[in-house]
C-alpha cells in the first residue's frame, strides 16, 4: 500500500490548522468565568472548536489513503508549531527542556513510523 | 473566576493547577487513542468520499459518530487545563495517545511490535515526561 500526495497535504495542512486551533483555545478558555454567557458567547472556543473539527474532517479524509506509519509524523509537525504559537501569543518561553522533549517525541513518532509495516 | 490581585503577563496557574493540568491532558490521552481507534475504523468506510459525504458520515457512521464524542469529551477536559497550564507543554504531550494507540494494536488486534516500534514507544515517553516534569516543576517564565 503506498501512500499518495494529497493524502500528506490533507494530514500536514490539518495539523497545522489544529495547532492554530490550540490557540483559540487557550485564549478562550482564559475567558471563561461563572456566568454561562462567557461559555455561549465566547467566540474564541467556537473559533477553536471549529478549527478543530476543520482539520479532523481533513484528518479523516487524509487517513482514508495511505498508511498511518506515513501519516502519524505529519501530525506532529503541529507539535513545532505550537511552540513558536505558544511565544508568539502567550509570551511562554521556548526554553532547552521544551525543545528537547519535543525534539524527543518528534524522534519516537519516526520511529513508529519505521517500525510500521 | 474571581480575578487574582495581581495578573500575571504569562497565563499561568500555581504550580498544584499546573501539574492537575498536566495530569488531565495525559489521562485523557487514553480518550483520544481509542477515539482514533473508532475513527480509523470508520473512515475506512470512507475512502472515495468527498468532503461533504465524509461531514455526513461523522453523524452517520457508528464508529466515526462514537469516536468524535471521546474527542468532544477530550475538548472540554482539554479547555480547562488550557486556562491552567502552558499551551507549549500541554499540546505536545498530546503525543502520549501514540504510545496507546501501539500498545491497544499489539494486544488487541495482534500486530507486531518489533525493535524499532519499542525503541518509538520509550523515546515518545521520555519526551512526554521530560515536558510533563518541565511543566509541572519549573514556571513558565522562571527557566531559561
Amino acid at each position: 500500500m503506498t501512500t499518495p500526495f494529497s493524502s500528506m497535504a490533507l494530514v500536514l495542512v490539518g495539523s497545522l490548522i489544529g495547532s492554530v486551533g490550540a490557540i483559540f483555545l487557550k485564549s478562550g478558555a482564559h475567558q471563561v468565568n461563572r456566568r454561562w454567557t462567557s461559555i455561549a458567547f465566547n467566540w474564541r472556543l467556537g473559533a477553536g472548536i471549529a478549527t478543530y473539527m476543520a482539520s479532523s474532517v481533513l484528518f479523516v479524509k487524509g487517513m482514508s489513503n495511505g498508511e498511518l506509519s506515513v501519516l502519524f509524523p505529519l501530525v506532529s509537525v503541529g507539535y513545532v508549531c505550537t511552540l513558536a504559537w505558544s511565544r508568539l501569543f502567550f509570551n511562554e518561553m521556548i526554553t532547552k527542556t521544551k525543545l528537547a522533549g519535543v525534539g524527543l517525541i518528534l524522534v519516537g513518532i519516526a520511529f513508529l513510523g519505521l517500525g510500521g509495516h | 473566576m474571581i480575578p487574582a490581585t495581581s495578573e500575571p503577563e504569562v497565563h499561568v496557574a500555581d504550580p498544584s493547577k499546573r501539574r492537575l493540568a498536566i495530569f488531565i491532558v495525559l489521562a485523557c490521552t487514553l480518550l483520544v487513542a481509542v477515539g482514533q481507534y473508532l475513527i480509523k475504523l470508520g473512515a475506512n468506510r470512507l475512502s472515495h468520499a468527498g468532503l461533504l459525504a465524509t461531514t455526513i458520515g461523522i453523524f452517520t457512521i457508528p464508529q466515526l459518530f462514537a469516536g468524535y464524542c471521546l474527542y468532544a469529551v477530550f475538548t472540554v477536559m482539554f479547555i480547562y487545563a488550557l486556562r491552567h497550564g502552558e499551551l507549549s507543554i500541554l499540546y505536545p504531550l498530546i503525543a502520549l495517545g501514540y504510545v496507546w494507540v501501539t500498545i491497544t494494536a499489539v494486544f488487541a488486534f495482534h500486530e507486531t511490535m518489533n525493535p524499532l516500534k519499542i525503541t518509538g514507544l520509550i523515546v515518545i515517553m521520555c519526551g512526554v515526561g521530560l515536558l510533563g516534569w518541565s511543566g509541572g516543576a519549573a514556571s513558565g517564565d522562571g527557566s531559561k
